[in-house]
């Protein structure tokens, strides 16, 4: 089963990974879980997410129908939030479901790896009354290259 | 041919829409000569596309290469690369 949120509202981890672990006809054996939190790198007050409504949750379903074709999943949970947060906040969430722990946390790995070449978003850091978008990293290319093989 | 564009980060930023219907000529066959075309609409447009090698692509909401055909084409965006996660 795949659950794919793009929400401003926070993300409640609990709910998200106990859905994670029931869902399917025979729920999981083993769940992997990454949650990803603003940063407050060089003084950043304010992060806001743009996205690309329904490109973004198409891109998102893509990387999650990827993942359960290569690792046999029960479950893939991906919720990410757009719109102003600030340091500390969760950011994305995703979470991988399988029989046993290997798919679990490759798979989860391969997801947040994916999820950040593959799908629009962007990012905008505020620091004041300074605001900058940020670049995108080649560390991130070569991060998601990797499952290419 | 009408389609839509769509902007995002800073592309819709220096733009100053998100959005806009535009028609261009029958010479403009690719995503690489619309925004050469685009760019001369407006100095908010020059400035957003001063450098195409920034600049990715989405074709009815696929993400495809930047010398994609336009023909048939409902929505373009272009927007920066992307930074999620």
């Amino acid at each position: 089963m795949i659950r794919i949120i793009v929400q401003t509202a926070p993300i409640d981890l609990l709910a998200e990974i106990t859905q994670a672990e029931t869902a399917g006809e025979r729920g999981a054996g083993a769940v992997a879980t990454f949650t990803g939190l603003v940063r407050a790198d060089d003084g950043v007050e304010t992060l806001e997410l743009e996205h690309y409504p329904g490109a973004t949750e198409a891109a998102l379903t893509k990387v999650a129908t990827g993942a359960v074709e290569r690792w046999g999943l029960s479950a893939v949970t991906i919720v990410h939030r757009v719109g102003p947060m600030h340091p500390g906040e969760r950011i994305v969430f995703v979470a991988a479901a399988s029989a046993h722990r290997a798919a679990s946390l490759e798979a989860c790995a391969y997801l947040i790896d994916r999820l950040k070449t593959d799908a629009p978003f962007w990012k905008r850091e505020t620091r004041g009354t300074q605001a900058s978008w940020v670049e995108a990293r080649d560390a991130d290319k070569d991060a998601a290259a990797r499952w290419t093989s | 041919m009408t389609v839509t564009m769509v902007y995002f980060a800073w592309v819709r930023e220096r733009i100053g829409t998100g959005e806009e219907r535009v028609d261009p000529p029958a010479s403009v066959t690719t995503i690489a000569e619309l925004v050469d075309w685009l760019a001369l609409s407006s100095p908010g447009h020059a400035a957003a596309f001063a450098d195409p090698a920034r600049l990715r692509a989405a074709l009815d909401q696929a993400f495809v290469p930047i010398d994609t055909p336009i023909a048939g084409a409902r929505e373009i965006a272009l927007f920066p690369p992307v930074t999620g996660g």
